[in-house]
């Protein structure tokens, strides 16, 4: 293995480390949600440090790649990924966070009526489960699996195109609850943004691996000059 | 028939081209079926490892392959649309059309002035108003008049390397050429010299269509605006420089210029 072979591996593998720690952010969130764990919350905002120290790192180390290696083609797709898929993972640590920043601001457990009627655990599920997927398509540079991600994108658009309409109609029946619906509303936003996160990880997955660049709706061979 | 009337457009529509060139060293093919077309006014970068064919594909375009026994060669070359291996050509006249530097700065063991008005005096040029008019613009156009103007009758030995390789490049173009070859010019020089000289390849092209051979492929991405790939007397992928180094098609080109084999 050459030296710049060894470099771009350690890349891949503290990206890889990355993607880990924010799904596991964005599990404890989940589950400080469902289990109202204030406790599991705190300990998500601690470990966000973590994420951005892990972030600066990346970035560092592709600064480096480019300065002493000079990479080409696909290893200069490459890193050009890194730097931005980096980019979007420290966002959905952000999106972690600030969900249980909104889960400490409360007294008392989601209401479960409010959580069932604006599909709040179900859009978790799928969130989650999208993150997954892009990790599971870096893995295995499985272009096919990243291309999946765009129609799961769209399901949490689906759902937070709903979220007014049925907060709307919640607020009707519980107006006493007001405060716990709009940060509902809050949550389904920052939800959809893991939707879209994810969307621009898996473009940069099929740029690197094909060479397309799939951003604002293109889908032509990107010439850098 | 067809085929035919294709070919000759091509080599027409380019300053150089090769058509199905293929060379011999005796028994041994150094050169297998390659064609291709160089535009006008352009930089070619040819890259590829050691061995491969590159210098020897250069050396077809001003016929130096000509003085290495036992070369054979099929195929066409052009200049201009014209073949540059039919009988009646002068190769003489030829290679005062065709310049060509050289890896090792060669300055002859004589004046800077002497060295830039070489070729001209073995042509018979005598007018010291022309010859003094040539040294200026060939020694402003190599990036080196300010730094030698003072000096012209020194011995170009007395040089730095760098400045002997820029005073290389202004004797080749103080014949006016319209083709300069280059083999690996930078690659004996130190980074700063290196950098003088690829900045006086880029303002050359305005003058003369530019073909360089070089190991150093952040060169031939910086300078170039198309590069070859040869691998193993094939040209494997030749395309704009910026479309080999981001996206080569082939993989040969890739494994080559990621450095996995080569």
């Amino acid at each position: 293995m050459t030296h710049l072979e060894s470099e771009l591996k350690k890349l891949r593998e503290d990206t890889e480390a990355m993607w880990h720690l924010v799904i596991s952010q964005l599990e404890k969130t989940h589950t400080a949600l469902t289990d109202f764990d204030k406790g599991l919350c705190r300990e998500v905002i601690a470990t966000e440090k973590r994420v951005n120290s892990m972030e600066l790192a990346l970035d560092r180390n592709c600064e480096h790649l480019f300065a002493l290696h000079t990479p080409v083609a696909i290893d200069l797709r490459f890193v050009l990924a890194i730097l931005k898929i980096n980019n979007n993972l420290e966002r959905l640590g952000d999106i972690a966070e600030g969900i249980c920043k909104y889960l400490l601001s409360e007294d008392q457990a989601y209401d479960k009526q409010l959580v069932t009627a604006t599909q709040l655990d179900e859009m978790f599920v799928k969130a989650l489960a999208i993150v997954e997927d892009t990790l599971t398509a870096f893995q295995g540079e499985d272009t096919k699996l990243a291309r999946t991600i765009f129609q799961k994108d769209e399901e949490l658009d689906v759902i937070n195109n709903l979220a007014n309409q049925r907060l709307t109609e919640y607020i009707g029946q519980r107006p006493d609850n007001i405060g716990q619906a709009l940060n509902t509303l809050s949550m389904i936003r920052r939800l959809e943004r893991v939707g879209d996160q994810s969307k621009n990880m898996a473009e940069e997955i099929i740029f690197y691996l094909e060479a397309k660049v799939l951003r604002h709706g293109g889908n032509k061979k990107k010439k850098l000059h | 028939m067809v085929q035919k009337s294709q070919d000759i457009a091509v080599a027409t529509a380019n300053k150089l081209s090769a058509n199905r060139l293929s060379l011999y060293y005796g028994e041994k093919q150094a050169l297998r079926d390659i064609t291709m077309g160089i535009q006008a006014n352009t930089i070619t970068a040819f890259i590829g490892p050691s061995g491969c064919g590159k210098s020897t594909f250069l050396r077809c375009f001003n016929r130096m392959n000509d003085l290495i026994p036992n070369v054979r060669i099929d195929g066409q070359v052009t200049l201009d649309g014209k073949d540059i291996y039919r009988k009646k050509l002068d190769v003489y006249e030829h290679r005062k059309n065709i310049g060509m530097v050289f890896q090792k700065p060669n300055p002859f063991p004589k004046s800077i002035y002497d060295n830039v008005v070489f070729g001209l005096d073995i042509n018979g040029e005598r007018s010291r108003s022309v010859l003094d008019q040539t040294v200026e613009d060939a020694l402003t156009k190599a990036a080196l008049w300010d730094e030698v103007k003072d000096n012209l009758h020194k011995s170009a030995l007395a040089l730095s390397g760098g400045q002997q390789q820029r005073l290389c490049i202004a004797r080749a173009i103080a014949v006016k050429p319209s083709v300069l070859l280059m083999d690996e010019p930078a690659s004996a020089l130190d980074p700063i010299s290196t950098a003088k000289i690829e900045e006086l390849i880029i303002s050359l092209k305005d003058s003369f269509t530019i073909v360089i051979v070089t190991h150093n492929m952040q060169q031939a991405a910086r300078i170039s605006d198309k590069t070859a790939f040869f691998y193993l007397g094939e040209l494997i992928e030749y395309t704009d420089t910026g479309t080999l180094f981001t996206n080569p098609q082939r993989e040969a080109t890739e494994n080559y210029i990621t450095g996995r084999y080569g």
